[in-house]
């Protein structure tokens, strides 16, 4: 779907890009990077509204420097700012960004219609757009991104502002771009934990340097961290210090969830699998304790960091 | 654990809801020139307010009406006194409404390129097929019709109603015929400045103050130092000193080229020689207007 080789954009004072190499295959791809990263230079130089300094990038097997209009015709784009006029309907603005996209007039409007259902807006998608709440903006971006049928899609930062439910129907709705639509996708966020879960594949790119390109059932493997919290009964009356006792002398690390609201209480262990689950059920229902809460915990970019320094020592330590 | 349960299950009835199947689009893609097309006819109907609220149609229709309303006086005056002449020129007609034409302009120049920028919708449009001259093109050809409608449509009444009036076929053919060239020059000189002074702001206000501004001053310093230069020199710079607004612009080369009678004091409009540097003006300010946009558009971009 996209290939880029060495794909290098600077400023004047900033590197944006630096040596790129990436290949991103169909399905739902999260490209991943703290603010200025480089993600958006990213969408720009793919879109082909901006040359790269150095090397090449395709998408769909177009060349971008030369055949940037024949990609804008099959690639959707949701940008991560606001960008719609409040005065209109959400039914006018997308049945206009259809035309620009070249659909006649009857289809355009046909593929309105459908369009803002599949993304879940109803009645209201005859209101003027002013009047939404920010999930629903966010759905009118991303139809406008997918009126035309794109082959591929770039979602530039789609949860941003949303509440966790609405974070969760994006999520969901991203999700089946690919599997209901059969839509590509490239969506990029900073929060690598709501990726990891909507992702088939997920690119990490750092101060315009990628740091890593991987399946995302990789990162979970090596990266999930399970946050639990227990009750005290009155044969242990510490119960968090009982459980944690109970799983070391299993074998399984677990650390103090400083930092964390509830601190004290939480514990956090590193899952290898599912029988890491099952483990941590069993124990608790043998000490019987009541289990409060036991959740993945949602992963910042600066974590992947922390974890690839921690693996390299790993792997030298393991060298040795 | 339990308060989420709730809410986990509205996902997965909207699942239900939403899936009634997509449907692929494999019908044709009509590409850039059709975009285009759909962008200008779609900022056309908005410069009257068309497809937009019905608050956005108030003010261009009203300056419709008044645009065409003294028009029709007029018709209807010649027609029950069986004037021999029409007692307005067609050439004249626009300059005697410029302050129509200044509102008019003030109001839908902002309209038409401000709300892009301030909502930042311009990302969207570079994000299809469309490049930056085709977004100016059919932005500053958009308004230049509606611009055109708006000032040859007084002039058809005019011509329409000679002819019912019986007035000399000819001569009002070739006034109407003028008349529509100088105002088709006016529509292009003053889309181009309304547009590149509205496309510098993102707010609508500032854009709609400075088109006023640009264009009320100019012509209130121009005429004002015409009629100095009247009184004290004679009508030699009076001529050169026209080039400097817009209106005075568009009034010098119809009567320089297109018959008009002058409305510069004196009554005396340049001569062709001069008449020629107006023209060039004319034409370099269109061009400037557009390479201007074009510059800043290239900007904007994503």
């Amino acid at each position: 779907m996209i290939a880029t080789e060495s794909l290098s954009k600077r400023f004047p004072r900033v590197t944006a890009l630096d040596r790129l190499s990436v290949d991103i295959g169909p399905g739902v791809t999260g490209l991943v990077g703290a603010n200025g990263a480089g993600k958006s230079t990213l969408i720009k130089i793919l879109l082909g509204l901006s040359p790269a300094t150095e090397g090449r990038a395709e998408v769909l097997g177009l060349d971008v420097a030369t055949k940037g209009a024949d990609i804008r015709e099959r690639v959707g784009y949701m940008p991560e700012h606001d960008c719609l006029p409040p005065d209109v309907s959400a039914t006018e603005f997308v049945v206009h960004m259809a035309r620009m996209s070249g659909l006649p007039p009857t289809a355009a409007r046909e593929r309105t219609a459908d369009t803002l259902r599949h993304v879940g807006l109803y009645e209201e998608r005859y209101r003027p757009i002013g009047g939404y709440s920010t999930g629903m903006k966010q759905r009118v971006k991303l139809a406008q991104a997918l009126v035309h049928d794109p082959q591929l899609v770039f979602l530039d930062e789609p949860t941003n502002g949303l509440d966790p439910v609405g974070r969760d129907e994006m999520l969901g709705l991203i999700r089946r771009i690919h599997t209901d639509f059969g839509i590509s996708v490239l969506v990029t966020s900073h929060l690598l934990g709501e990726l990891e879960r909507t992702c088939d594949h997920v690119v990490v790119v750092d101060g315009g340097k990628l740091l890593r390109s991987s399946s995302t059932t990789d990162f979970t493997q090596t990266t999930t961290t399970l946050a639990i919290e227990v009750t005290d009964t009155d044969e242990h009356p510490d119960g968090t210090r009982a459980v944690r006792e109970a799983l070391d002398a299993r074998g399984v690390a677990v650390q103090d969830g400083s930092g964390l609201p509830g601190a004290g209480h939480v514990l956090l262990l590193t899952a290898t699998g599912e029988e890491t689950y099952d483990l941590v059920r069993d124990v608790i229902a043998g000490l019987g304790l009541g289990l409060v809460r036991m959740e993945q915990r949602r992963h910042h970019i600066s974590e992947v960091f922390t974890n690839s320094d921690a693996e390299r020592k790993e792997a030298v330590g393991h060298g040795s | 654990m339990a308060a989420e349960q709730p809410t986990a299950t509205v996902p997965g009835d909207q699942t239900r809801i939403h899936n009634i199947g997509y449907r692929n689009y494999d019908g044709p893609r009509l590409g850039r020139a059709y975009a285009r097309r759909s962008l200008y006819s779609q900022s056309l109907r908005g410069a009257y307010g068309l497809g937009r609220s019905a608050k956005s149609k108030v003010l261009p229709m009203l300056l419709f009406v008044v645009m065409c309303l003294p028009a029709a006086i007029i018709v209807a005056v010649a027609v029950a006194t069986k004037a021999n002449d029409l007692p307005l020129d067609y050439t004249r007609y626009a300059i005697v409404m410029q302050a129509v034409i200044s509102l008019y302009i003030a109001a839908q120049a902002p309209q038409s390129v401000s709300r892009d920028l301030r909502f930042k919708t311009v990302p969207l449009y570079f994000s299809r097929p469309i490049e930056t001259a085709d977004y100016v093109r059919a932005k500053y050809a958009s308004l230049a019709s509606a611009l055109f409608i708006l000032t040859a449509a007084p002039l058809l009444v005019l011509y329409v109603g000679a002819l019912l009036a019986k007035l000399d076929f000819a001569d009002q053919t070739k006034g109407f015929a003028q008349g529509l060239v100088s105002v088709a020059l006016l529509s292009l000189l003053f889309a181009g400045l309304g547009l590149v002074i509205a496309s510098v702001t993102p707010r609508r206000g500032f854009g709609i103050a400075a088109v006023i501004a640009v264009l009320t001053i100019s012509y209130g310093a121009v005429s004002t130092l015409q009629a100095i230069a009247d009184v004290q020199a004679g009508s030699g710079s009076v001529a050169w000193i026209g080039l400097f607004s817009p209106i005075t612009l568009i009034d010098g080369v119809s009567s320089a080229f297109l018959g008009a009678t002058s409305a510069f004091p004196g009554g005396v409009g340049p001569g062709n020689g001069e008449g020629a540097v107006y023209v060039l003006v004319t034409l370099g300010l269109i061009a400037g207007a557009y390479g201007l946009l074009m510059r800043r558009y290239k900007k904007v971009g994503l």
